[in-house]
C-alpha cells in the first residue's frame, strides 16, 4: 500500500458513514441558507390558521397551536439547536481537555485534587446536576447550555488525561525537556497532537448527546423561552396536543432523530478511522467450528484412504486458509500424516510454517471467521471429523482427541475455579454426578503433582505458577483418557526447568493411558526426545518426514538442515539460536514452487518452475525438495 | 461474606458522599444575588427574608454554612419548601420510591433485553439479526427518551387505547399492584429503551472481544456444548465489563426519569425537580437532587461489588 489513505476517503469508503454524513450535510446546508430561503416569519402567529396538517396549503408541514408555520420554526429550531450542542460541545472539549492535559503534565497535589472533584462530579447522574445547576442558575437557553458544558467536562478532562498520561513519560518528553522547550511549547507541539485523535473522538461522541440534553431542557421548558424554539422547545409545546394534533410534537422529534443518527453514524465513522484499534469484528471464533467447503470440493482428487481409515487419526490432504479483506492467506497447503495407536508425531517448524493451524483444523478449532477448511479431510478411525454433526464432533472434542494449548494463562478461563475447569469435562464425557465428577478432576490434579489439590482444587486460575496452571491444561486433556492428545506448543510460555519436568509428566503420563501424541513445537530437540515420527513444515507445506531418527541425523531437505543446525547440543542450557537468514513466507504470497527457495543456498532455476512433490528419500524418509526428487 | 474488598469499597464510598453533599451544597452558591430572596420569591417581606437567611446560616462564613447544613442533613432536616409549606424531606420521602420503582424496573429492563439482543448480535455476528440489531440500536441511541414517551403515549394509550397514560396518582391507594404494573408499561419502555441501546451495543463488542479469547477455545475443545461455551464461559467474562456499564446507566435512568415522570405524570422526584425549578423551590430541589445522587452512588457501590464477585481477580487486587 502506497501511504496511508486519506481520513476523508476512509471516511466516505464506508457506505453507511457517508450516508450519515451525507444526512447531517443536507441538514447544515438547509439551517446555514434558512436566512435567505423563502421562509414565513417562525414568529408570526395566526390563529384563524391553528393546528392545520402538515400539506396545508401555503404550510408544508402545517401549523402549530397558534398558526405559526411548523417548516420555518423547525428550520430556525433546528438552527438554534445545532448552534447550542456543537458550542456546548467545543467549549466542554476545550475547557476539560485544558484541566486533563496540565492535571496530566504537571501530576502531584494539582493532579490529585482536581482528579478528585472530577471523581465527585462524576458521581452525580449527568442530567441532574444540569437540573441543580439550572435551578440555581434560572431557566433559559444560555443558562442551560451552561449546564449541559459543566457536567460534560469530566468527561473530557478525565479522558485527556488518560491519554496525555499515556505519553507524558515517554522518551521524546524527556528530550523535548532537554531541548529546553517551555511548558506551553511542549504541551502545544509534543503533547497535545498525541491527544487530539482522542478528543476528537470525544467531541463527536458527545455533540449527540449535548444535543439531545439541551432539547430535553428545552422540552422541560428550562432551555429556551418562547418565542423562541430549538427543537426541544417545539416538543414541548406540541406535547400535549398530541391527541389532536399529532404532527406538531412528530416533526420535530423526527428531526432530533435524523439529527441524531447523522451524528452517531459519523462518530463512529470518526472512531473507526482515528482509533482502529476498538474497531471489534476482525478474528472473533464466533462459530462453533471452522467452516469447511462442500464434500465433494474438499476430497476431490484424494487418493482412496486404505489403512489411515483404521487409525486414530489421518489427515489427508488438508488445506486451511484464512480470509481477511482481500487477502487469503493459505496458512495450512495440503498437509498429510496420520498417527498411529500410542504414536508420538511430532510437527516442527517456524512460526507461521501452519502447524499450528494443522494442529486446531483436527477438531475443527481453527477461529471461523475467518478460517476455513477448503480441502482434504480428517479422519478419525474413517470418520470425517470435519463433516460429522456438531454432537458427534463435541462428543470427539475432550473425549477421544483431547487438546493441550499453549499459554495456560490465557487458554485457562479466569472465572472458574481450575477443578470446576477439570470436572465439566469430565461430566460432559462420562456423564458422571457432581461430586463423583470434583472427585476424579481432584484425582487428576493429584496425577499430574499439583501439590495440595483437594484445597486447591477451589483456586483460580491466576493463583498457580505458569507450571503448574499447565499441569492443569495436562490434567484437563487427560480427564476422559483420550486416544490422542494435541499438544500444541505446550511448554513454550514456560522456562527451561519448568519445560522439561512438564514435557516428562506429559509423555509418561500419556504412555501409562497409551495415548497417541501429535505435539507441535518449534523446537527440534524436544521434538527429538519426545517423538517417533516428525513432520517438518514450512510454508503451509510438510517438506520434510519421516522417522524421529533417520530425519534428524541425515536431514534431507536443505530447510530441515538449516533448522538442525540452529539446534545446540542436548544438555547444555546456554542454547544459542542461529536463525535461519531470512523470514518465513508470507501466506498470502506463496511463491511458485519450493517456498523456501528466496532463503535456499542451494536454490536455482527448477526449484521455483513448478509445484515439488514429496519424494522418497528412504522407504519411510520422504522430503520435498528437486535435489531429492533427481 | 464481608472480604477485604467489599470493606475497602465500602470505605470508599465515605469520601464520595462527602463530595457529592459539598457539590449540592454549593450549587446554592451559584443563585445569583441573595438566595434567601431567590428562594421565597419576590414578593418576601424583609422579616421573612431574615428569617431564611437565620435559617440557611448565610450570615456566618460557607464552611460554617456546609458545616450546619450538614449537621442539618445527618438529622434528617433537608430545610423547608416555602413554596409548598412543608419539609423537604416529607414531599421528597412521598416521591421517592416511585421514582425508585420505576427507574429501577426501567434498569433492569433495559439490562435484561439490551445484553440478550448484544448476545445474540454478537454470536451471530454479520446475520440478518445482528444488522438489524445494530439498525435498531443507532435508533435507540439517536431517539430523546421524552419523544419516544409522547409516541408511546399517542400509540398505545389514545389510537389502540390499550394501556393507561398518566395519572398516576396514589401509589399505595386503589388500584394495588396490577394498577402500578399498567401504569408502568409505557413509562418504563420509554425509559429503559435509550440505556438498552446502550447495552446492546457494548455487550455486542464485549462479547466478540471475549469470543476470540484462548479459554473459549479450549471450552470447546473440551467438548462443551455451544449454549455452554457462549453463557458459562464468554458471556461470564463479559459481564465483568458489562457490569459497571449497568451501574452507568443507573445514571442515565435515574436522569431519564425527570423526563419520563412529566411526560406520564409519574409522582416521583423527577416530576417534582422539574415544578421546583419552574417555582424557583431551591431547597427542594437540592433536596432531590442529592437523594437520587445518593442512590445512583450506592448502586454504583453495588455494582462494583457485584463485578468483585464474579472476578476473583478484582477481589484480590
Ligand atoms: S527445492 Fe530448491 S530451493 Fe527448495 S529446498 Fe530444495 S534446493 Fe532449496
Amino acid at each position: 500500500m502506497s501511504g496511508r489513505p486519506s481520513a476523508w476517503r476512509l471516511l466516505t469508503q464506508n457506505g453507511v458513514v457517508a450516508f450519515g454524513l451525507a444526512l447531517l450535510g443536507v441538514m447544515v446546508l438547509i439551517v446555514l441558507l434558512a436566512p435567505v430561503l423563502p421562509l414565513l416569519d417562525p414568529n408570526v402567529t395566526d390563529v384563524a390558521h391553528r393546528l392545520k396538517p402538515p400539506l396545508y396549503p401555503g404550510h408544508w408541514l402545517g401549523t402549530d397551536q397558534v398558526g405559526r408555520d411548523i417548516l420555518s420554526r423547525l428550520i430556525w429550531g433546528t438552527r438554534l439547536s445545532l448552534v447550542v450542542g456543537l458550542t456546548a460541545a467545543l467549549v466542554a472539549a476545550a475547557i476539560g481537555s485544558a484541566i486533563g492535559l496540565s492535571s496530566a503534565f504537571y501530576g502531584g497535589l494539582a493532579d490529585t485534587l482536581l482528579m478528585r472533584g472530577i471523581d465527585m462530579l462524576m458521581a452525580f447522574p449527568y442530567l441532574l446536576l444540569a437540573l441543580a445547576i439550572v435551578a440555581a442558575l434560572g431557566p433559559g437557553l444560555f443558562n442551560a447550555m451552561m449546564a449541559i458544558i459543566v457536567v460534560n467536562i469530566p468527561f473530557f478532562a478525565r479522558g485527556v488525561r488518560g491519554g496525555t498520561l499515556s505519553v507524558v513519560n515517554a522518551d521524546f518528553m524527556a528530550a523535548a525537556r532537554l531541548s529546553g522547550l517551555s511548558d506551553w511549547q511542549i504541551i502545544a507541539t509534543e503533547l497535545f497532537p498525541n491527544v487530539l485523535p482522542g478528543i476528537v473522538i470525544g467531541v463527536s461522541t458527545t455533540v449527540g448527546w449535548m444535543i439531545l440534553e439541551t432539547a430535553g431542557l428545552s422540552f422541560l421548558g428550562l432551555g429556551a423561552q418562547p418565542p423562541q424554539a430549538d427543537l426541544g422547545g417545539m416538543l414541548g409545546e406540541g406535547r400535549n396536543l398530541i391527541q389532536v394534533a399529532p404532527h406538531v410534537a412528530t416533526i420535530p422529534g423526527i428531526v432530533i432523530l435524523l439529527l441524531a443518527v447523522g451524528i452517531n453514524l459519523v462518530g463512529d465513522g470518526l472512531r473507526d478511522v482515528l482509533d482502529p484499534k476498538l474497531k471489534s469484528g476482525g478474528l472473533a471464533r464466533t462459530h462453533a467450528r471452522t467452516a469447511a467447503a462442500s464434500s465433494e470440493a474438499r476430497r476431490a482428487g484424494l487418493q482412496p484412504a486404505g489403512d489411515a481409515a483404521r487409525q486414530p487419526l489421518a489427515v489427508r490432504g488438508l488445506h486451511t486458509q484464512f480470509t481477511v479483506g482481500r487477502n487469503v492467506y493459505k496458512a495450512v497447503g495440503g498437509v498429510s500424516f496420520t498417527v498411529k495407536p500410542g504414536e508420538a508425531v511430532g510437527l516442527v517448524g517456524e512460526s507461521g510454517s501452519g502447524k499450528t493451524v494443522t494442529a486446531l483444523s483436527i477438531a475443527g478449532l481453527v477461529a471461523t471467521p475467518p478460517g476455513k477448511i477448503t480441502r482434504g479431510e480428517i479422519l478419525h478411525h474413517g470418520e470425517d471429523l470435519v463433516d460429522v454433526p456438531m454432537q458427534r464432533l463435541q462428543a470427539v472434542r475432550g473425549g477421544t482427541i483431547a487438546y493441550v494449548f499453549q499459554d495456560p494463562l490465557t487458554t485457562l478461563n479466569p472465572l472458574i475455579p481450575v477443578g470446576e475447569q477439570v470436572a465439566e469435562t469430565i461430566r460432559r464425557h462420562q456423564n458422571l454426578p457432581r461430586a463423583e465428577a470434583w472427585r476424579k478432576a481432584v484425582a487428576l490434579l493429584e496425577s499430574v503433582r499439583l501439590p495440595d489439590a483437594a484445597n486447591r482444587a477451589r483456586s483460580y486460575p491466576h493463583e498457580f505458577s505458569g507450571g503448574q496452571r499447565q499441569r492443569i491444561g495436562i490434567a484437563m486433556a487427560l480427564a476422559n483418557n483420550p486416544e490422542v492428545i494435541v499438544a500444541d506448543e505446550p511448554t513454550t510460555a514456560l522456562d527451561v526447568t519448568t519445560q522439561a519436568q512438564v514435557l516428562a509428566l506429559l509423555n509418561d503420563l500419556r504412555r501409562e493411558r497409551n495415548a497417541a501424541l501429535v505435539f507441535i513445537s518449534h523446537d527440534v530437540g524436544v521434538i527429538a526426545e519426545l517423538c517417533d515420527t516428525v513432520h517438518v513444515m514450512y510454508g503451509g507445506k510438510v517438506v520434510e518426514s519421516g522417522p524421529v531418527a533417520a530425519v534428524l541425523q541425515t536431514p534431507a531437505h536443505p530447510y530441515t538442515q538449516r533448522l538442525l543446525a540452529c539446534v545446540p547440543v542436548l544438555g547444555n542450557p546456554e542454547r544459542k539460536i542461529e536463525p535461519i537468514p531470512g523470514l518465513p513466507p508470507a501466506t498470502n504470497a506463496l511463491p511458485e514452487g519450493c517456498a523456501f527457495a528466496p532463503r535456499c543456498h542451494l536454490a536455482e532455476a527448477r526449484c521455483s518452475a513448478a509445484e515439488i512433490e514429496l519424494a522418497p528419500v528412504s522407504a519411510d524418509h520422504f522430503a520435498r525438495c528437486v535435489r531429492v526428487a533427481a | 461474606m464481608l472480604n477485604s474488598y467489599i470493606l475497602r469499597r465500602l470505605l470508599l464510598i465515605v469520601p464520595v458522599l462527602f463530595g457529592v453533599t459539598v457539590i449540592v451544597f454549593l450549587v446554592i452558591s451559584l443563585v445569583p444575588g441573595d438566595p434567601a430572596k431567590a428562594i421565597l420569591g419576590t414578593f418576601a417581606t424583609p422579616d421573612a427574608v431574615a428569617q431564611v437567611r437565620h435559617d440557611l446560616g448565610l450570615d456566618e462564613s460557607l464552611p460554617v454554612q456546609y458545616g450546619i447544613w450538614l449537621v442539618n442533613l445527618l438529622q434528617g432536616d433537608f430545610g423547608r419548601s416555602y413554596i409548598l409549606h412543608k419539609p423537604v424531606i416529607v414531599e421528597i420521602g412521598a416521591r421517592l420510591f416511585p421514582t425508585l420503582l420505576l427507574a429501577g424496573v426501567a434498569l433492569v429492563l433495559s439490562s435484561v433485553v439490551g445484553i440478550l439482543l448484544g448476545i445474540i448480535a454478537a454470536v451471530r455476528q454479520n446475520s440478518w439479526p445482528d444488522k438489524v440489531i445494530t439498525v435498531a440500536v443507532l435508533v435507540g441511541i439517536s431517539t430523546p427518551s421524552f419523544w419516544l414517551g409522547i409516541l408511546l403515549i399517542f400509540w398505545f394509550g389514545v389510537r389502540l387505547a390499550w394501556l393507561p397514560v398518566g395519572g398516576m396518582q396514589e401509589m399505595f391507594g386503589g388500584g394495588g399492584v396490577l394498577d402500578v404494573a399498567r401504569h408502568m408499561v409505557l413509562p418504563a419502555c420509554a425509559l429503559a429503551a435509550v440505556a438498552g441501546a446502550v447495552l446492546v451495543r457494548l455487550t455486542r463488542g464485549a462479547m466478540l472481544e471475549v469470543m476470540r479469547q484462548d479459554y473459549v477455545r479450549t471450552a470447546r475443545a473440551k467438548g462443551l456444548p455451544e449454549r455452554r461455551v457462549i453463557f458459562v464461559h464468554a458471556f461470564r467474562n463479559a459481564l465483568v465489563g458489562i457490569i459497571p456499564v449497568i451501574g452507568l446507566e443507573a445514571g442515565f435512568v435515574l436522569g431519564g426519569a425527570v423526563y419520563i415522570e412529566t411526560v406520564f405524570q409519574w409522582p416521583g422526584i423527577g416530576r417534582m425537580l422539574v415544578s421546583a425549578i419552574s417555582t424557583r423551590d431551591i431547597l427542594l430541589v437540592q433536596g432531590g437532587v442529592l437523594v437520587i445522587a445518593v442512590a445512583y452512588v450506592i448502586i454504583n457501590l453495588l455494582a462494583d461489588i457485584a463485578q468483585s464477585l464474579l472476578d476473583p481477580r478484582i477481589r484480590a487486587a
